[in-house]
């Protein structure tokens, strides 16, 4: 027998004609077919030529991974899937929002976690702060987790977008 | 003065119907409604296209499908919003699941009543965007040319499919400059490799010097490539002297006459074909994608072979079975490369490196896995349809089948030495498809014999298409196994659940007879095997639409069969075999 295979975490960026529809035939690809998807998120990067790009971590078996590729390269308004781990160091980055309202007990407690993570005060009041935060996901949850027992009361984020290092495309 | 039909303007609704004759089309299937009246309109005002009014559009495209598998050419549907529209599901997913070209026009409600619920309005390109290998609404009028003619590439290259365009009434309505074919723009983003890579031949011809017990594995995918793929397949295959195997869908593609053919392979596929597939060394799947049907337990598919896989469409590479050698291109551009490689390598056949294997392959053969129990009292369903091929041979005869036992008999019993001409249900197994198939095939093949072999369950399910098939005078034979009972559901409640029938058997059939002639066809009974070859010969003779009702053994099953979740080597070979093999594995139960 075959040992069980090994499920990755993949990183893609997705060319799309901006054009009605694109994101449910992509979303419907991954439904449809039982694929994960982990985040996505979506923006015209190419006004000129009415282009977006689609960032979709992902994960799977190679074998499925193989698939997920192979399938959205099949949607008609694909222009290309790059699969960033695979073609060479990638940059991951999300944004988050995180809406804290602690007691005057913590108020400082919190900036200082806030510091320390170089996350920014975008709105206060005397009962709240929104702090906006970028980094690697992992970073991201460390600072939730962290602000967690000092109030956290809502948090809204990004999702990732990635890009490759280096001069190459994508 | 000059005449100046380029630059003026079309009405949306004139514009279809010139991007259709600017495409080539001759027929398309319909049936009118609210939203595409203005397109009917248009319709009548012209000569170039036939029309021809379905009763379901289910009907429509499965009619589209058949003309589309039989001529090459894309099937076309037209139908109205809402139900119209919904309708044509089941087709179009048929005709995903086994790549028939086909463009379905679907009208909408007006651009500014989309989203209010709205008379007959439904979300036509949501629900078919997973039906569909791609889908358009248009909402400006000066898109329309470009989108039309787009959808007819879509729809025929790469691997074709369905392909939808939801025209909203007012666009129908509006006027804007038609563009022809060649000056519309090509879409960036759709390139189908056609070409393969020469290293990839290369190392295709290596294996296929190499190999001591090859098989060629041959599927649709030759078929939607065309007559020159099917040419040069039975080319390659007659070259190297390897034996054969086809999926349903490619029957045809290698004359079944041919002694390397070794018939069906799959579930219900011959013992020869699905023990070589088993033990070969060298597997050379050419435009096939190892469905399940064929497959069986993919763990133990084939497990001392190479596979090389030919697709033109990457995604079914390594979908289901890991290959060895993937190689992504059209069919007829693979197998002229690699005919040119191994000519290039001084390739010569070596009938004595493959002599064992072939020696293996006919103690395999001697099984004689078809034979079944004659009978002088009961029609066998097997022997009506050996009965049916044996009476028609010489003819130009299509088939077309429904879904179930009586297609699997018709696979195995009705020999094809051409391609194009068997149309089956294979990937979706729907239902209803035979009777509205073979009426598009009449249409495309006006002088031939098109059999729709048929069960008497399937039937029912688009029976209303013999309105359609009177009302144009299309001689089109309907030959019902009559069993009284979903055959194929019956057999696996038999082999899996114990022999509970239940809801299977269907107890108040219509009298065919009488529904042929309330239709205005004629209709025929045959109920002993004597009489088999005489209802046969009437059949052919009658140049008028025909229902045959055969009264076959109820009781009957269909072997081979591959008991899901078993290997190709695990085959039942008839009845008696049931014991032995044991009960089906969990694991296969839950299987379809």
């Amino acid at each position: 027998m075959t040992a069980p295979e090994i499920v990755e975490k993949h990183t893609m960026a997705v060319l799309v004609d901006n054009e009605p529809g694109v994101l449910a035939r992509v979303i419907g690809l991954f439904s449809g077919r039982g694929y994960n998807i982990e985040s996505l998120t979506v923006a015209e990067t190419d006004p000129k030529n009415k282009l977006s790009r689609i960032t979709i971590v992902t994960s799977g078996t190679p074998m499925v991974i193989e698939q997920i590729k192979a399938q959205l390269n099949r949607i008609v308004p694909v222009h290309g899937v790059h699969d960033l781990g695979e073609e060479g160091p990638f940059l991951e980055r999300e944004l988050a929002l995180v809406k804290v309202t602690g007691g005057a007990e913590s108020r400082a407690e919190t900036l200082r976690v806030a510091d320390i993570f170089h996350a920014r005060v975008v709105d206060t009041t005397p009962e709240s702060y929104v702090f906006e935060m970028t980094g690697s996901t992992d970073k991201l949850d460390a600072f939730i987790n962290l602000m967690a027992p000092l109030g956290v009361v809502d948090i809204s984020r990004t999702g990732v977008v990635a890009i490759s290092r280096g001069s190459g495309k994508f | 003065m000059a005449a100046q039909p380029e630059v003026r303007e079309l009405s949306g609704a004139e514009m279809v119907i010139r991007a259709l004759i600017d495409q080539g089309v001759e027929v398309v299937f319909g049936y009118p409604g609210g939203a595409v009246l203005p397109i009917y309109d248009a319709l009548f005002k012209q000569n170039r296209l036939r029309h021809i009014l379905v009763r379901h559009e289910q009907g429509a495209v499965h009619a589209a499908e058949g003309y589309a598998r039989s001529s090459g050419k894309v099937g076309v549907v037209m139908v109205t919003s809402g139900p119209g529209a919904t309708n044509t599901v089941t087709g179009l997913t048929d005709a995903l699941m086994d790549s028939v070209p086909v463009v379905c026009l679907t009208g909408q409600v007006p651009t500014h009543l989309i989203g209010n619920d709205a008379f007959q309005e439904a979300d036509t390109t949501g629900i078919t965007r997973p039906c569909t290998k791609h889908n358009y609404l248009v909402k400006d009028v000066n898109d329309l040319a470009r989108v039309l003619h787009e959808a007819f590439t879509v729809a025929r290259t790469g691997r074709p499919g369905p392909v939808v365009v939801d025209l909203p009434k007012d666009v129908l309505f509006a006027n804007g400059l038609y563009l022809p074919p060649e000056s519309a723009p090509a879409r960036k983003s759709y390139r189908p490799q056609a070409k393969p890579e020469a290293s990839r031949i290369a190392a295709a011809a290596q294996l296929i010097m190499a190999a001591k017990k090859p098989l060629f594995y041959g599927g649709g995918g030759l078929i939607n490539s065309g007559p020159r793929a099917c040419t040069l397949f039975t080319e390659l295959v007659r070259l190297t002297g390897f034996p054969v195997t086809l999926t349903l869908m490619g029957l045809g593609v290698f004359p079944a006459s041919d002694k390397q053919y070794l018939g069906l392979v799959g579930m219900h596929g011959t013992f020869e074909s699905n023990n070589a597939m088993h033990d070969c060394d060298l597997m050379i799947n050419i435009g096939a994608r190892f469905d399940d049907r064929v497959t069986g337990k993919v763990a133990a598919f084939a497990p001392h072979a190479r596979k090389i896989h030919v697709d033109i469409d990457p995604s079914s590479i390594n979908k289901n079975v890991r290959v060895d050698l993937a190689v992504v291109g059209d069919c007829a551009e693979v197998l002229a490369a690699l005919l040119v490689e191994l000519k290039a390598q001084k390739y010569k056949a070596d009938p004595a490196r493959i002599a064992p294997w072939w020696q293996q392959i006919e103690t395999w053969r001697k099984r004689d896995c078809l034979r079944y129990a004659k009978s002088d009292t009961i029609i066998k369903p097997q022997y009506a349809i050996e009965r049916l091929y044996a009476l028609t041979r010489g003819r130009d005869v299509f088939i077309t089948t429904e879904v179930g036992q009586h297609q699997m008999w018709a696979a195995q019993f009705f020999k094809f030495d051409q391609p194009f001409h068997w149309m089956t249900s294979g990937g979706l197994g729907t239902m209803g498809y035979g009777l509205p198939a073979a009426m598009g095939v009449q249409l495309a093949h006006p002088d031939a014999l098109v059999i729709d072999i048929a069960g008497e369950a399937s039937i029912l399910m688009n029976i209303q298409e013999m309105s359609t098939i009177c009302q144009y005078r299309l001689p089109v034979k309907a030959f019902i196994l009559n069993n009284q009972y979903m055959g194929m559901v019956r057999q696996w409640q038999e082999l899996l659940h114990g022999g509970r029938y239940s809801e299977s058997y269907t107890a108040a059939l219509p009298d065919f007879v009488k529904l042929a002639e309330a239709f205005g066809a004629v209709g025929m009974r045959v109920e002993k095997p004597a009489d088999v070859d005489r209802v046969i010969k009437e059949m052919i003779a009658v140049d008028r639409p025909v229902i045959v009702d055969v009264a076959v053994d109820p009781a009957e099953n269909c072997f081979p069969m591959i008991p899901s979740g078993a290997a190709h080597n695990e085959m039942l070979l008839g009845p008696e075999d049931k014991q032995a093999s044991g009960p089906i594995s969990e694991e296969g139960m839950v299987l379809v």
